[in-house]
Order: structure tokens, then C-alpha cells, then sequence
């Protein structure tokens, strides 16, 4: 019953789960980040992730080499930022709007290239789990935090590393004044279009990189719209995390340990209703929307499209 | 000065875009099938035939248009009225749903009265779906992507709670197979078959409500309230208007309209509801591609009738593409994200365009007026 969800095999299992599965958010919520830091809102972020995952998966299928397999979904990704950079930035067209047509264009051509190359789920031996040595032995925290695999660990490091750009570089500088003020960081010498073409071409590569590590790094398998969604999840976690990577990663746990805690509701076949459960995270973002985010600063050029001289 | 009208693109570039926009987008797929190793004409024709080569496939391109042209009309006021509203999904189950529970609790009544109530519950469903991404928008400055996003969600999980609990087929329940659907509805509630095909009374429905959404927008004081309010804010500010207002009314009848495309596609089509787990097995995308068919539509919901069927067209005659060609019928999905792309993007030319011609008729009006200047000068 209920109870069953308390004994300690559980929760650390709920918890190592949560862990591995923050991965795919952490990815690509960092790299929408960036994008909307700058100014661009790219609603495709969905799109990018089934590509990614899907030429991921293949190249890994077909040369058992996985590294290669995340080459694959780094250029995918990139080559999808770069089409969203030149629509959304050269073409000025409406964020919001072109970010679908992203979507439905990555949602379709990946099934199309499945069913054509693959034609059936089939499975891949993906990234290994790596034993970090000493640290996985400890009792109850090693089995969490030091036997995961390699794109779980680069997921959690991005955190300190995006922390560290955005607040400590230049770059990460000008990137938040284009996004804040494009005219006066125009006026400044900072090329708006380069910054944004820049950072959207990043978030498809994280992008690219976080559907990459569904398929060959937790699930191993590549399915019609296997990731069901959580990209736009993750466009809105930006707005949660209130475009802060730290904030990124308290959203990115908080929908994961609910996904994991439905699992081990249906695993356990207890009688909650999980549909509730896995709602929640979905209310709780609203309420954040409402409550948390008028407090933090949106960039105020986001979705706005710059035209030089119109200031 | 009368020059032929050919000789000046920047009159009938803008309407054309859309079909530049289309060919553009087959073009592509063209390249797509050449890729696979498809003669693309044998694909298309495929697809041209699929969709219109008998009574029964017209008939199905026609029920396939339907929710696209009712969501599409949605659309149409919402993007008019500056909102982005991508809860299509969203906002057509929860209408669906709404129209579900009476026709599963209400069976006594006559069936004409019960269809009513079906129909006014789905668009009160999807109202009330639209209604509070549009308050959240309107008092609370909260992003109506974002919420409608998430409302989509939201509404997955309560379709799959209710259709695997209070909603099951108790049929399911006693044959022990628990698959997430409904009993089906009694006969009374379908919706009366036009011709002997599987073309449904919604059709016409959908017709009507299109016509009556550019009434609304075009002969009204809300519609042309609801417009000021997309085309400049500030200015309906201005002019006394209640922005806030207007924006949420926008959101509320987008929403109201993808219910009712909920409440038809289950009277229509399925005659119970089901669901797989995810939002697509029950909505195909129409939430979506809606979006794609106003856009297509310039956003005219006139302009969004031939486009809905269009796309109809594209969805029905896929199947049989896949069938001669073995090319899947995502591919049609992927042309559909390419053409909303192709469109939207086709914009800027198109604000480029009308700037031009902007212009000139200033020039035109000025010129007089600097030549009597000059005059009074000398």
C-alpha cells in the first residue's frame, strides 16, 4: 500500500531515478536558457530533441560506438539551432509560431527517418554507468549521486560551468544585453544577430545533446515521439528556473522525481492514481509562473524582434 | 502613370505568399522522397488520390478538415486579438471530454437535445481551457504560451485519469482488458451522415462557425475591438478600449472553438472517446494544425476554409501515399512544420511590401501639397 513507498529501497530508488532523469531537462533547459537570455524564445526545443535523439540512436545502432552517436546528435542539434537562428533572427518571423512549425518539422522527419532506416524499436548498448571509485561505495548516497553514466555527470556539470559563463564572461554579458536592451548593446558595437545566432545555435546543440541522452544514455531505445513532450516542458522551466542554471536544476529535479515517483507508483502498482502525480509538476509551474516570475527579470527583448534603427 | 498591375509585386506578392509558401514546402518534400528513392509524382499522385480519387476519400478529407477548420477559426481570433494560443490540444479534449461525460450520462434524453448539449458543453469546456491561460494573460501578465502549454498537459493526465477510471467502459472493466476508453455513446448522438460516407453534419458546423467567426470579427464592435487590440495595444488603450479584456475574450473563444472541434470529432467520428497515453492518439495533431491552417488561411477564418481542407487533403491522402509509396505518413508532419515555417517567415517580405506601399501613397498624398508650397514660394 501507500507504506510501501517509505521503505529506504524506494526512495533511494526514487531518488537515483530522479537523478538520472533531470538529465534530458537539465540539457535542454540550460540551453533554451542562453537562447532566451539573448532574446530569442525557441519554442522548438522538442523538435531538436527528437532529432537529436534520433540520429543519436542511429549512428549509434549502426557503429556501436556511442561517442560517435553524440557527435551524431551535436551536429543535428547545431544545424537545427542554426535553422532557428536564421528564421527567428535574419527572417524576424513570430518566436512563438515558427518555434511549432520547429517542432512539428523535427516530430515528423524523425519518425519518417526511424520508420524508413529502422522500421522497429530496437536497442543500443549506450553510455555505461561509471563507478566514480570510492565515493560509489558509499552506503545509500553512492548507488544516487556515483553510479551514473557519463551524460548524467556532464548534465549536473553544465550547471556550475552555464553559472559560470553567463555571470563571469563577456560573452555572458553581452548575451544578456542583447537580450535586455538590443538597441543600446547595438549602439555598443555588440553584433545582435551574432550573439543570437550564437546562443540559439547552443541551445540546438544542448538540445540535440539532451534527446541524444534519452536514447542512448537512460532508455537506450528510439521510439516514435519518444520524448513526448518534454521539450516545451522545458521551455517553460526556463521561465520557472527564472533563467538562472541553478534554477534550471531545482526545475529540472522537481519534474524528474515526480516522473520517477510514477514509475515506482505503476512498478509497485499502488492505487494512486499517478495521472495526478504527474500533473502536478505541470500546476506547479503555472503557480511559479504567476507567483515567482514577475518577481525575477524576463529579458526584456524577449520574443521581440530588433530591427537596427528602430530603438 | 497607369502602369499594369503585374509590374508591381508589391500589390499581390502578400496574398500569394502563402501559395509560395505551399509549393515552396512541396518542393521540399519532393527532395525528401528523391532522398528516399521515391519518384516524388508517383508519391503525389498517390497523395492527390488518396484524398480525392473516390466518394469515400473526399468524404474523409472532409472530416479530417473539420476540427482543423474549428480550431483554425479559434485561432484566427486569438492571433488577431494578439494572443498565441498553442493549447489547441489542450483545450479540445477537455471540450471533448465535457461532451463525453453527457452523452455517457445523459442517454435518456432525445437525441437531438443530447447532440445540443454534447456540443455546448465541448465549446464550454474548451471556454473554460482558454479561459484561464486568458485571465492569467490578461490580469496577471503571466505568458500565454507557456500556460497553454501546460494546460495541454494538464489536460492529458485528467483525459488519461478519467478515461482508465469514472469514464471506463465498464465493458473493459468486466472483460478485464482496462483499455482507456469509453462505452460508446448511444446512436441517438451521432451526428447525421450527409451523403452514405463517413462524412458527418459537422462539417457543416464547422463551415457555419468559420462564417460566423469573420462576422464577428469583421461586422462587430467586440471583433473589431478584439483586433485593435492585436494590432496595437497601446492605441486600443488609447481609444478607450479595455485591453485586458478583449485579450482574454480572444483566448476564451479560440479555446471555445477548439472545444467544440473535441465535441465533434467524439459525436462525428469516434463515438466514444479513447486516449493512448499522449495527446496525439486521440487529437492527431489537430491542436497543432489548426495553427498551420489559419496561418495558411492568413489568418482570415474565410481564407481558413479552403486551407483546413487542404490540409485535410494532405492528412487523408498520406495514408495512401504510404500505402504505393511505403513513405510514412509522418512525412506529412514534417511538410506541415516546414510550411508553418515557410509562412511565417514569409512575413517579413511581407511587412516589407506593405511598408513600401505605405510609402508611396504618402508620397502620393504629400506631393500635391509640396507642390502648392513650392507654388506659394514663387
Amino acid at each position: 500500500m501507500i507504506s510501501d513507498l517509505f521503505t529506504p529501497m524506494v526512495i533511494i530508488g526514487i531518488l537515483a531515478s530522479g537523478i538520472r532523469l533531470a538529465t534530458p531537462y537539465l540539457y535542454a533547459t540550460i540551453g533554451e536558457t542562453f537562447g532566451q537570455l539573448s532574446g530569442v524564445l525557441n519554442l522548438g526545443v522538442d523538435g531538436i530533441m527528437l532529432m537529436g535523439a534520433f540520429s543519436g540512436f542511429y549512428v549509434t545502432y549502426m557503429t556501436d560506438n556511442y561517442w560517435l552517436g553524440l557527435l551524431a546528435a551535436i551536429l543535428t542539434g547545431a544545424l537545427m539551432g542554426l535553422m532557428m537562428a536564421f528564421i527567428s533572427v535574419t527572417l524576424k518571423s513570430e518566436q512563438g509560431i515558427s518555434g511549432i512549425g520547429l517542432y512539428l518539422f523535427g516530430l515528423g522527419l524523425s519518425d519518417l527517418l526511424f520508420q524508413v532506416s529502422l522500421g522497429t524499436v530496437k536497442t543500443v548498448s549506450g553510455f555505461p554507468p561509471i563507478d566514480i571509485p570510492i565515493l560509489s561505495d558509499i552506503p545509500v548516497i553512492g548507488p544516487i549521486f556515483f553510479q551514473q553514466n557519463l551524460l548524467v555527470y556532464g548534465a549536473y556539470l553544465m550547471v556550475p560551468i552555464a553559472t559560470f559563463i553567463l555571470n563571469k564572461t563577456t560573452w555572458g554579458l553581452k548575451i544578456k544585453s542583447v537580450g535586455q536592451n538590443p538597441a543600446a548593446a547595438d549602439a555598443l558595437g555588440v553584433s545582435v544577430t551574432a550573439v543570437r545566432y550564437a546562443t540559439v545555435t547552443l541551445g540546438g546543440i544542448f538540445s540535440g545533446v539532451a534527446g541524444a541522452s534519452l536514447s542512448i544514455a537512460l532508455l537506450n531505445v528510439f521510439q516514435q515521439n519518444l520524448t513526448s513532450g518534454m521539450g516545451f516542458i522545458a521551455v517553460a522551466l526556463v521561465y520557472f528556473g527564472g533563467w538562472r542554471p541553478i534554477g534550471m536544476l531545482w526545475g529540472s529535479l522537481l519534474f524528474s522525481s515526480v516522473n520517477a515517483l510514477q514509475l515506482w507508483v505503476q512498478t509497485l502498482g499502488l492505487p494512486i492514481p499517478s495521472d495526478f502525480a504527474t500533473m502536478m509538476p505541470y500546476v506547479l509551474t503555472i503557480l511559479a509562473l504567476i507567483f515567482a516570475v514577475r518577481k525575477v527579470s524576463v529579458p526584456a527583448a524577449l520574443t521581440k524582434i530588433f530591427e537596427r534603427g528602430e530603438g | 502613370m497607369q502602369q499594369s498591375w503585374w509590374r508591381k509585386p508589391k500589390y499581390w506578392l502578400g496574398p500569394l505568399m502563402p501559395v509560395l509558401a505551399v509549393i515552396a514546402a512541396l518542393i521540399a518534400g519532393a527532395v525528401m522522397l528523391v532522398l528516399l528513392g521515391v519518384n516524388p509524382f508517383v508519391a503525389y499522385a498517390a497523395l492527390v488520390d488518396g484524398a480525392f480519387g473516390s466518394p469515400n476519400s473526399i468524404a474523409d478529407t472532409f472530416v479530417k478538415a473539420t476540427p482543423l477548420l474549428l480550431v483554425g477559426a479559434g485561432i484566427c481570433i486569438a492571433f488577431r486579438g494578439g494572443v498565441i494560443n498553442v493549447g489547441g490540444e489542450g483545450q479540445l479534449i477537455v471540450g471533448a471530454l465535457a461532451a463525453s461525460v453527457a452523452a455517457l450520462y445523459l442517454g435518456d434524453l432525445p437525441g437531438w437535445l443530447l447532440i445540443t448539449i454534447c456540443l455546448i458543453l465541448g465549446f464550454l469546456g474548451g471556454a473554460a481551457w482558454g479561459a484561464i491561460p486568458g485571465a492569467l494573460k490578461a490580469y496577471l501578465n503571466v505568458n500565454e504560451i507557456l500556460t497553454t502549454i501546460m494546460l495541454n498537459a494538464i489536460a492529458i493526465q485528467g483525459m488519461n485519469f478519467l478515461l482508465s477510471g469514472p469514464l471506463m467502459d465498464p465493458m473493459q472493466v468486466t472483460a478485464g482488458s482496462f483499455i482507456p476508453q469509453t462505452a460508446r455513446f448511444p446512436i441517438s448522438i451521432d451526428l447525421p451522415r450527409l451523403v452514405p460516407t463517413r462524412l458527418h453534419a459537422g462539417v457543416l458546423l464547422a463551415v457555419v462557425a468559420a462564417i460566423l467567426v469573420w462576422l464577428l470579427l469583421w461586422r462587430t464592435t467586440i471583433g473589431f475591438r478584439i483586433r485593435a487590440v492585436g494590432l496595437s495595444p497601446k492605441a486600443a488603450r488609447r481609444a478607450g478600449i479595455r485591453v485586458e479584456r478583449y485579450a482574454m475574450l480572444a483566448l476564451i473563444l479560440s479555446g471555445a472553438l477548439a472545444g467544440l472541434a473535441g465535441a465533434v470529432q467524439v459525436l462525428g467520428v469516434n463515438h466514444r472517446m479513447f486516449t493512448d497515453g499522449s495527446a496525439a492518439g486521440f487529437t492527431g495533431n489537430a491542436g497543432f494544425n489548426g495553427i498551420v491552417a489559419a496561418l495558411f488561411g492568413q489568418l482570415h477564418p474565410i481564407g481558413t476554409i479552403p486551407a483546413s481542407f487542404f490540409f485535410g487533403a494532405l492528412l487523408v491522402g498520406a495514408n495512401k501515399m504510404q500505402r504505393v509509396t511505403q513513405v510514412p505518413t509522418s512525412m506529412i508532419i514534417a511538410l506541415n512544420g516546414l510550411l508553418v515555417i515557410f509562412v511565417v517567415s514569409s512575413e517579413i517580405w511581407r511587412r516589407r511590401l506593405a511598408r513600401q506601399r505605405e510609402m508611396e501613397e504618402v508620397a502620393q498624398v504629400l506631393q500635391p501639397a509640396s507642390a502648392s508650397e513650392e507654388a506659394s514660394e514663387g
